[in-house]
């Protein structure tokens, strides 16, 4: 205590003397640390994107640099000091992703259509290289440049040795070939280079798969062709049969002389209609949600989809709810012994992670060695997950098992608030258990709940991880030919279409302009949450 | 109607029994019945996680026998990787979402400043959206991230820390908003007089008082982290990087059979914290969860 006191003076003296509202005190260190670490990382970020090229990611940096800069060293941004950190990245990783993703559906992004134009083209160029017909092969020797440790990248450039024409030539895939002097050829194989190291047979067998991928230019000009070989024993020499022309930016064959030019699609095509497999980026307007919603081939009967996704959330939310509130007036009652035992065995599958659930279920509704077919019904075989119907009814009774809890303790709370009076009035007056549940109880729960049942419904409409791990939205709909099943809600079916689970191909746009069709729904459910439950008027 | 009257009133004369079924017996037997659903598949996993024969059909028969070897075999696998991949990932975007998120709920209840209201109804508003919906868009970002900051890239977990920490004013700010108007502002006032600054008000004074719902939005951000299986399934390309979720759902995913006792095993030992954690917190939660949700 006392050795804090002179500390404390000292601060408040120099808070007197008006330097600083803060002063300069531990705390202004510490924030100029934490700046100056998040500035260096910063400008290293900004310099990286600048050497990579990517401009968004630089311009988004820097944006946010100059914001944090600005905010923790101007004496007028004082709320912002701390709201800017969590907002930062809810602006990266929710606002601008959202944006993102309204970007991308009204693109083509998917497999085949990953890059530019440009990309497009080299990749095209390079992918139809062909074995010139009749060409000599040659013995080829793999070497390794000295001196060359690995690198930054930590991977060591491979080259090729061959004699061709009774002259050496050595070159690797960034510098093409060009005569050695000095070096040692044994018959016409080449045993070793200055400045090289050539690699035996059993470095060769190692590292079988980045020889067969190493292509050695014949010269500067592609057109040159290039050595390739398979065994890493004897090279042939391959040819472009593409040639890009940039600025009619059409790719020419060279046999044939086909000429295939960019289309709307975002391919090259022949003017007889052939495409080349590998597109690029462009904009297709409206065409994703067209083929989305519209096409039921290629995403989805979509409506039964969305369909079922309403009565999915819709059913979970009215059954948990009646068994939670049944249960919560069932305890209700002050001389109820072993209310508290009661109370925390029932919530245990609110506490039990949700996705272990789901996948705990899948196991025991197996068909044929589930315990609930097994045990509890005496050996029946009924397709719980892989019959249409039986499906959807596990779905939402599982759903019911995992929800019910919440409500329960919800229905617990407010069942509180309602008045004994009311309650024994209505029973004066005549009222049944069931005509008072009906007419008190259940209108004065709904005051209070109202606004979690909605939240409760948003939350199902988009419950991911049952639907993923029960039944995986299986069994499959029958003559679809995208992998879409019976129990497939939205979102779902959104996560296979896009074709990222399965690592097939993918379709980046058409996953998100059904994403953005979620959005639109989710929008108009918060927009009736808001109606009526006024919160966003109680802001003040 | 009347019959209903007669029912409910005209019982005065018969045996105690009856009466006893009436007002108590069958709550209790409402009671049991729930339980008994309530518990009934969390003991199954536990019995089929100590089942000799690691199958389904071998799980069948409830604590028939009982073998460690499933949670032994555990150590064969990346299971303790991947507990260790999902407590990092978890409590690093915890505490993360707790700091930030308090510290937004402080300035929209403390001061008073231009956008406030438009700030405190998007996040509102953003509640609604969660953020998987835009997973395209996210691993899209992440993967073009992958060459310019690899450590926020594809199959970083730092990416995926970052991406959940995006996820952290909208749920969680209000919440915490709600908690701190109840504390008076007398007593910043006071400790403004006294000489102390907006940042040690916030340290020393308001967090100390809120520490019961920091503790909940701790928890609910890890469980959410925790349950998380889309985005952490796309970030998190190998295996041995992956979180719970991810890889005990490759477990049963393929061949729910031949699995099922290593699975059980790995459940009942991730589901076992989060479930003592759940029911010591319970308190908290719930009236954290109502006090949420009814504001949003």
């Amino acid at each position: 205590m006392t050795e804090r006191s002179p500390t404390t003076e000292g601060t408040a003296v120099r808070q007197t003397a008006g330097t600083s509202h803060a002063g300069y005190g531990r705390g202004f260190w510490v924030k100029l640390a934490v700046m100056a670490v998040i500035n260096a990382v910063g400008v290293m970020i900004i310099l990286s994107a600048a050497q990579a090229q990517s401009w968004g990611i630089l311009a988004g940096m820097a944006v946010l640099l100059v914001a944090a800069d600005w905010v923790y060293f101007s004496r007028r941004a004082l709320p912002l000091k701390y709201i800017l950190p969590g907002f930062a990245f809810l602006l990266v990783y929710q606002v601008f992703v959202v944006l993102y993703t309204a970007g991308i559906a009204f693109t083509n992004y998917g497999t085949g259509h990953i890059g530019s134009q440009q990309d497009a083209a080299d990749q095209l160029v390079a992918q139809n290289e062909q074995r010139v017909e009749g060409s000599e092969s040659y013995p080829v020797a793999v070497v390794l440049p000295e001196g060359e440790d690995g690198g930054l990248l930590g991977e060591e450039e491979l080259g090729f040795a061959v004699v061709v024409d009774s002259d050496v030539l050595v070159g690797t895939a960034e510098q093409p070939l060009r005569p050695a002097e000095g070096a040692e050829v044994d018959g016409d194989q080449v045993t070793s280079v200055p400045g090289y190291q050539v690699l035996d047979r059993e470095e060769v067998l190692d590292r079988q798969t980045e020889i067969a991928e190493l292509r050695v230019p014949f010269g500067e000009d592609e057109a040159e062709g290039a050595l390739l070989t398979q065994d890493g024993r004897t090279a042939h020499v391959y040819e472009q049969t593409l040639v890009y022309d940039e600025e009619a930016e059409t790719l020419t064959h060279v046999e044939d002389g086909t000429v295939y030019s960019p289309t709307e699609e975002g391919l090259f095509a022949a003017e007889d209609g052939t495409e080349l497999a590998v597109g690029w980026r462009v904009f297709v307007g409206f065409d994703n949600f067209v083929t989305g919603i519209a096409d039921t081939q290629t995403a989805g009967p979509f409506f039964e989809v969305l369909a079922w996704t309403f009565v999915f959330a819709l059913a979970s939310v009215v059954l948990t709810y009646l068994v939670g509130m049944f249960l919560a007036i069932a305890f209700q009652h002050e001389r109820l012994r072993g209310r508290r035992i009661y109370r925390v065995l029932v919530i245990l599958p609110y506490a039990f992670p949700g996705f272990l659930s789901a996948l705990l279920f899948a196991g025991m509704l197996n068909e044929r060695f589930g315990f609930i077919n097994e045990v509890l019904l005496g050996g029946a075989s009924i397709p719980w997950l892989t019959d249409p119907w039986l499906a959807k009814l596990s779905v939402i009774l599982v759903n019911t098992w995992l929800g019910f809890p919440y409500m329960f303790l919800v229905c617990m709370g407010a069942l509180q608030s309602i008045p004994k009076d009311t309650l024994e009035a209505a029973s004066i007056d005549g009222a049944g258990a069931l005509r008072r549940w009906w007419s008190v109880t259940l209108p004065m729960l709904m005051v209070p709940t109202a606004p979690l049942l909605i939240a409760t419904f948003a939350f199902n409409f988009n419950n991911f991880n049952l639907v993923y791990m029960l039944t995986g939205g299986g069994p499959r709909m029958e003559g679809v030919e995208a992998p879409v099943g019976h129990t497939d809600i939205l979102i779902t079916m959104v996560f296979k279409i896009s074709g990222l689970a399965s690592g097939q191909a993918t379709d980046y746009g058409l996953a998100a302009a059904m994403s953005l069709v979620i959005f639109l729904i989710v929008t108009v459910i918060a927009v009736i949450s808001f109606r009526r439950t006024r919160s966003l008027e109680e802001i003040n | 109607m009347s019959e209903n009257t007669l029912s409910a009133h005209g019982r005065s004369g018969r045996s105690g029994v009856a009466r006893w079924f009436a007002e108590l017996g069958w709550r209790h037997l409402v009671a049991v019945i729930a339980s008994a659903v309530a518990v009934f598949p969390i003991i199954y996993i536990v019995s089929a996680s100590l089942a000799e024969r690691g199958t389904l059909t071998g799980s069948n028969e409830l604590f028939r026998t009982i073998t460690f070897s499933h949670y032994a075999g555990l150590g064969d696998t990346y299971f303790w990787t991947w507990v260790v991949n999902t407590l990092v990932i978890g409590l690093v975007t915890a505490v993360g979402t707790v700091l930030m998120g308090a510290a937004a709920a402080y300035a929209f209840s403390r001061f008073r400043f231009t956008g406030r209201r438009a700030g405190l109804a998007t996040l509102l508003v953003l509640q609604m959206f969660p953020q998987v919906l835009a997973f395209v868009a996210i691993f899209i970002l992440v993967l073009g991230l992958r060459e310019v900051v690899p450590v926020l890239g594809l199959n970083s977990q730092l990416a995926l820390i970052f991406v959940y920490l995006g996820g952290a004013l909208g749920v969680n700010t209000f919440l915490i908003y709600g908690f701190f108007n109840t504390i008076p502002r007398d007593l910043d006032e006071a400790a403004r007089i006294d000489g102390a600054s907006h940042a040690q008000i916030y340290w020393t004074i308001i967090l100390p008082l809120v520490r019961p719902v920091l503790a909940v939005v701790g928890l609910l951000a890890f469980i959410a982290t925790f349950s998380d299986f889309v985005l952490a399934r796309l970030i998190l390309v190998s295996e041995e990087r992956w979180t719970l979720a991810v890889g005990l759902y490759s477990w049963v995913a393929g061949e729910l059979d031949a699995n099922w006792g290593l699975f059980a095993a790995g459940a009942v030992i991730s589901a076992a914290p989060v479930l003592i954690l759940f029911l010591a917190l319970q308190r908290y939660i719930v009236g954290g969860l109502t006090a949420g949700a009814v504001k949003g």
